[in-house]
């Protein structure tokens, strides 16, 4: 059974792969197959039909959630026995630690500076991508609206959400690459600097705006997803209110900034708020740019970190940005769905 | 746009608009009324607008261009001097792809193996349930779709260690099953929410012909419903292929053997061990892009339908 769990060929890995979606078709015709037979009781239906996924996500998601979030509030200490001594484990023959409700992680997360750091840059990260990217998206939008070359001009735009971060991350940092003054400079930025007269610049290093620059990097990519909404949501912007507005006397940028951005401020803000959550849990970037290091780390990047990279005195720590993330982004979703529902009172 | 299923036959108005039908003056005061909607000034935007291409566009090209120069020449002259100074080679993507120092080649294998179920999985699991929401009565339907509905907000963050622990209790740690069940897992809440709102667009009607002439749910599911539902599937499905293909998180966590390491995560592995070989991380990341940038300039259209379905996952 070793090419069940530790497939070392290729073949044994593509055998692994082709039993598992052999036995998934298998388990789903059972089940479809119990549902089709005449006669079967309409609970015994949806038991077949949402059973799975209730189990998958009741186990997958909902109780790791849980899980978490009650470990969040534990921290790992040594055990004191009954005597008052610490307990030693007698198969190791070292003292065993336990669990004990604390607060600390959260008071660490928000006095240690380090971590202060983390939340201001998640600040930066989750307040500047959505803003600057949606601006941009709306505006280039407008610009390529029904010219010539819209098609590509958009695909050009759009092609960064196909790359994955980890790519962007690489082709940004050749941008960024730094050689000394006086050698031949490899990245496009800092040659750029040349040209115009400045000295190189370690733009992933240098703090603080190095974080800034990662920053650049997500709203490179997505600047397009903001582009292709908004430039949909322009396009159906209903004609006789344009109409009314033209006999109003209204032209041009006047039209635009009050017709066509209050008709479609639904797509914006829906476009501003998922980005928004998009950035606050964006690993990739800040893992492979700087791994976190030079002041550029994020709760998303940090809860790795702490979380499987500090053995067991980060877990609590990792449980707690953890759940940070998660108290931020509840806000926002719940705001993401009242907008949406209501772009769609609007269609 | 009419589609043709075996059974029924039915226009689906997704972006469908009666265009076609109108006068040609009428055609004439739309076409005025879309322009007066945006026109702000022609030759300065379109200026604008290539200026923006062009700078969105550089870096990528840039990266492209390194990764058929020489390693000499990469590391004493920047991209933009190959115009002048020409000089192609592609032993960079072969030693990328086969040599011991980047070896992407078993790690590009990897990444097929991980894909396959966890596209086709979730979006079968979803299939159903959204089939179940959509056209099965039951007592608490409402609550339990929106409590699925409400699980997308839910970070994977928060469920990483858990689902760790649970792996290891089962023994299936460091084998692919981990990465296949939590794709799976992650995948399925927006799944579940784009194709309900896909099958509540097939109209009730045609369900309850197929109900009166005697098809039980499996066939009105086979027959009737997964025809109209083309699209939908392969909207979710691009999107779920790209974000398995490029994510690094879960293959951090789950995969973090060389043995079951997909391409994305080599890569960013390589990033951090050979962050100054250029002639090497520049073929190496195309090699990890080529993929999803295929998959998503073939199939752009269905892609673009699913973002505007609302269908995002962070």
């Amino acid at each position: 059974m070793d090419w069940f769990l530790k497939p070392e060929s290729i073949f044994d890995k593509f055998l692994v792969m082709i039993v598992a979606i052999l036995l998934f078709v298998a388990i789903m015709s059972l089940i479809l197959w119990i549902i089709d037979r005449p006669n079967v009781p309409n609970w015994l239906v949806v038991v077949g039909f949402l059973g799975p996924v209730t189990i998958a996500l009741a186990v997958g998601l909902f109780y790791p959630a849980l899980s978490t979030a009650y470990r969040s509030f534990q921290v790992s200490q040594a055990a004191v026995g009954p005597d008052g001594k610490p307990v030693i484990n007698p198969q190791t023959g070292q003292r065993s630690s336990e669990l004990v409700f604390s607060l600390a992680n959260y008071t660490k997360v928000f006095t240690d500076p380090g971590f202060q750091k983390v939340l201001i840059n998640t600040v930066w990260w989750v307040i500047l991508v959505p803003v600057v990217a949606t601006g941009f998206g709306l505006i280039y939008a407008v610009l390529v609206d029904r010219t010539r070359g819209e098609k590509l001009a958009k695909a050009l735009v759009f092609l960064p959400m196909a790359i994955s971060m980890v790519g962007a991350s690489i082709i940004w940092k050749f941008m960024y690459e730094y050689r000394q003054a006086g050698a031949p400079q490899i990245g496009l930025l800092n040659q750029v600097l040349i040209w115009i007269g400045l000295e190189p610049y370690q733009f992933i290093i240098t703090e603080p705006w190095n974080t800034f620059f990662l920053i650049t990097v997500m709203i490179w990519i997505n600047a397009g997803f903001a582009m292709t909404v908004l430039s949909a949501a322009i396009k159906s912007v209903p004609d006789d209110i344009v109409e009314a507005a033209q006999i109003d006397g209204a032209t041009g940028f006047k039209l635009f900034r009050k017709v066509t951005v209050p008709t479609i401020r639904p797509a914006v803000v829906v476009v501003l708020t998922t980005i928004a959550m998009g950035s606050l849990k964006a690993f990739d970037i800040v893992r492979t740019m700087t791994g976190g290091n030079f002041g550029t780390s994020v709760v998303a990047n940090e809860f790795y970190t702490q979380s499987f990279r500090q053995g067991e005195a980060g877990v609590g720590v990792g449980a707690a940005l953890a759940v940070i993330l998660f108290i931020i982004i509840v806000p926002v979703i719940v705001y993401n769905v009242r907008q949406m529902r209501l772009s769609e009172e609007m269609r | 746009m009419s589609m043709s299923g075996s059974a029924v036959e039915l226009p689906i108005t997704t972006d469908a608009t009666p265009e076609e039908r109108l006068t040609s003056r009428q055609l004439k005061k739309q076409l005025r009324l879309q322009d007066a909607k945006t026109k702000l000034s022609s030759p300065w935007a379109s200026g604008i607008a290539i200026i923006l291409a062009i700078l969105w566009t550089i870096p990528t090209f840039g990266l492209f261009v390194t990764s058929f120069r020489p390693p000499a020449d990469i590391q004493t002259s920047g991209w933009w001097t190959f115009f002048a100074n020409p000089g192609i080679t592609f032993e960079n993507y072969t030693n990328a792809w086969s040599n011991s120092a980047g070896g992407l080649g078993n790690f590009f294998i990897n990444s097929f193996v991980i894909v396959f179920p966890a596209v086709i999985i979730p979006i079968s699991l979803a299939l159903l349930a959204a089939y179940c929401f959509a056209w099965v009565d039951f007592p608490g339907r409402n609550v339990l779709f929106v409590a699925v509905f409400a699980l997308q907000i839910v970070p994977i963050q928060v469920t990483l260690i858990p689902l760790q622990t649970i792996f290891v209790n089962f023994g299936l740690q460091n084998s692919f099953w981990p990465v296949w069940i939590s794709h799976t897992i992650f995948g399925l809440p927006l799944a579940i929410f784009l194709l309900h709102n896909f099958m509540k667009e097939v109209p009730a009607s045609i369900v309850e012909a197929a109900r009166v002439d005697g098809a039980g749910h499996v066939k009105i599911f086979f027959v009737v419903l997964m025809p109209l539902l083309v699209p939908a599937i392969a909207a979710f499905g691009i999107f779920q292929f790209l974000w398995v293909w490029n994510d690094l998180l879960v293959a951090t966590v789950f995969a973090p053997s060389p043995n079951l390491r997909p391409i994305t995560a080599a890569v960013a592995e390589l990033s951090g061990t050979k962050g100054s070989q250029w002639e090497l991380l520049s073929a190496g990341a195309f090699i990890s892009i080529v993929v999803p940038l295929a998959v998503f300039i073939g199939l752009q259209r269905y892609f673009v339908r699913g973002l505007l379905a609302g269908g995002v996952k962070g």
